[in-house]
């Protein structure tokens, strides 16, 4: 088991020293001097050059990447922002929270809402129940996550006056973006849920559970869920990884300051490293999540556990 | 002669016993519908829209939804109805082609990774780990910077930002049927490796292709429109349904209608393929339906 982490865990060097090259390159050719950008447009044509030396910018492309792997792997080190000259980790790190914050209370609600609603749908199939969730589920699936944000401000802010229609620090303030980053995800596990307990449901040992008189609760809670668990935690886990990283829709319609936002407005200002930094960021914490996923299955299936050793 | 015309009438039957099943399907059925309807209002926008997208009018800014101007007008009083027809054009375009690169580039790598295997399907399926660790939207913006904001390059974005997904399915759907006899039977017969892939493998899997693809118009659309949203994407006074919901969202206090009609018309659209992807998932493999 541990052997079997540790090999996941070098795995993920090469595919984050990937991700490095790609967002390296794709900046690379992004227009813009980043001297230019640190020296801002009052500076002389001479400082500029100047710093274009210091920098190693005039350096070939695959120099300035090794330069840049090097300091990544070695040193753990991405530079400094541009803008506020703070080390890329530190402004990440003060953003992280938030983003953390609100995918979390959004997979939280996903899994609270799913699961049960998607285990009630599949016993009851074909029941009114089911139509109309399965009718939910599907048009949660097409909502546009920046049109739900708004009507959701629309309703609940401007009409209504419950809720703040921005900030993340109290609860109140959570309750519409966690809802609105979460609505598609509530979907996607009720969906998931349904499908996969309809399918272990059909299983002969459910009907042997049954036909020995096993308590129906039982049935479900024990023997079909404990088995149907599998896609339901797969799903969950893909679901919070692009929670992480896809929030930006969601972060910039309720102002919070989270790593989406940071992420858009260092593009807007040509902060490379800060988009450098968080790009790397957001696919570490996601190559994680899909590795502690992959962990928890041993956890609930045996059969896996069994494998690693 | 009469083995070709069999031969042809076998091919009609399956896509026919697929349509036949799909039909059943009122739901996907809808979905279809709609989705013909909106090409209809793609092609015929300069009839069906009773305005310019573009023309401003200064003396009817903010106007409410009326008989003159069904969904109401925005800050600069241009018609709001008929920004919506033209932004189905835009939203059409960049869905079907920014799918439509996914699958040829995501396509042929996982055939060719999935056909020949070995060390070359390792290298290519690293590189989309690689690809599959950036999240679709932050890869697309970092596209989109890079190349900077039009239409093309927001097509471009989305595309690559999705080229694993059709990868991964393409590689495994080829996986499952190259050890097949029929195969082998292909290339005893002296058929070239592409002509197999091309002929023999593709054709067999498209089933799955078909719907991943159907949704990933959805999907693309809503990319599209959310890099347009935060301002990334397609610019004004191009009329985008993405950018004309970042508009209305000034105003949204006074004024709701200017974000409640773009918001509508993408939700439709998206819909309409989701209830067409599931309706063909259904039709196309008939064991998957519960």
């Amino acid at each position: 088991m541990l052997k079997y982490f540790a090999r996941r865990i070098l795995m993920l060097i090469p595919v984050i020293l990937g991700v490095a090259f790609i967002v390296f390159f794709l900046l690379y050719i992004t227009p813009g001097d980043p001297a230019r950008i640190i020296l801002g447009d009052q500076a002389t044509e001479e400082s500029v050059l100047q710093l274009r030396e210091e920098m190693g910018l005039n350096d070939p492309f695959f120099v300035r990447f090794g330069k840049y792997a090097y300091n990544l792997v070695v040193n753990q080190d991405v530079g400094k922002s541009y803008v506020t000259k703070r080390p890329v980790w530190d402004e990440i790190m003060t953003v992280f929270p938030a983003t953390l914050k609100l995918a979390g209370s959004s997979i939280l609600l996903a899994l609270l809402i799913g699961i049960p609603i998607g285990i009630i749908s599949a016993i009851k199939q074909y029941s009114i129940f089911d139509n109309v969730t399965m009718l939910f589920a599907l048009i949660g699936i097409s909502m546009p996550v920046f049109w739900l944000g708004l009507l959701l401000i629309l309703l609940f802010s401007v009409k209504l006056g419950w809720l703040p229609s921005s900030g993340y620090t109290t609860l109140n303030a959570m309750i519409l973006p966690a809802v609105a980053l979460g609505a598609q995800s509530i979907a996607i596990i009720t969906r998931m849920t349904r499908s996969s307990m309809l399918e272990v449901i059909r299983m002969d040992y459910i009907r042997m559970a049954r036909s020995k008189g096993q308590d129906e609760n039982k049935v479900v809670f024990k023997h079909a869920l404990g088995n149907a668990l599998i896609p339901i935690i797969t799903i969950a886990g893909l679901q919070f990884g692009r929670l992480l990283g896809g929030a930006v829709l969601t972060e910039s319609i309720f102002s919070i300051p989270g790593i989406g936002r940071l992420m858009v407005e260092s593009i807007k200002m040509r902060d490379f490293p800060v988009v450098q930094g968080g790009v790397l960021f957001v696919a570490i914490s996601f190559s994680l999540v899909n590795l502690l996923v992959d962990l928890l299955y041993a956890y609930v299936d045996p059969r896996i556990k069994s494998q690693y050793k | 002669m009469n083995t070709v015309k069999q031969k042809k009438n076998k091919k009609k039957s399956i896509w026919l016993d697929v349509w036949r099943r799909l039909r059943k399907n009122k739901m996907a059925v809808g979905g279809l519908v709609i989705i013909i309807l909106l090409f209809l209002t793609a092609i015929f926008a300069d009839w069906i829209a009773p305005y310019s997208y573009e023309s401003q009018d200064l003396l009817n800014m903010f106007q409410t939804p009326s008989f003159e101007h069904w969904f109401g007008t925005d800050e600069f009083g241009r018609d709001i109805f008929s920004r919506i027809v033209y932004g189905s054009r835009i939203s059409l375009e960049v869905g079907f082609i920014a799918v439509g690169i996914s699958l040829i580039i995501g396509g042929s790598i996982g055939a060719i990774a999935g056909y020949y295997g070995g060390r070359l399907e390792n290298l290519l399926m690293r590189c989309m780990d690689v690809l599959l660790a950036i999240p679709e939207i932050l890869l697309a913006i970092a596209i989109v910077a890079a190349l900077g904001p039009s239409i093309a390059n927001l097509m471009i974005a989305v595309g690559i930002s999705s080229i694993p997904g059709y990868a991964r399915l393409v590689r495994a759907s080829v996986m499952s049927i190259r050890e097949q006899e029929f195969i082998e039977a292909a290339r005893a017969a002296g058929s070239s490796d592409f002509r197999i892939i091309v002929k023999h493998i593709l054709p067999n899997c498209m089933a799955p292709i078909i719907v991943q693809a159907t949704i990933g118009v959805a999907i693309a659309i809503l990319t599209a429109a959310g890099l347009s949203f935060i301002g990334l994407g397609i610019q004004p006074p191009t009329p985008e349904w993405g950018s004309m919901l970042s508009g209305g969202r000034s105003y949204i206090r006074d004024y709701p209608h200017m974000t409640l009609f773009p918001g509508i018309a993408m939700m439709v659209t998206i819909l309409a393929l989701n209830l067409l992807g599931d309706g063909l998932r259904d039709a196309l493999d008939p064991k998957l339906k519960n």
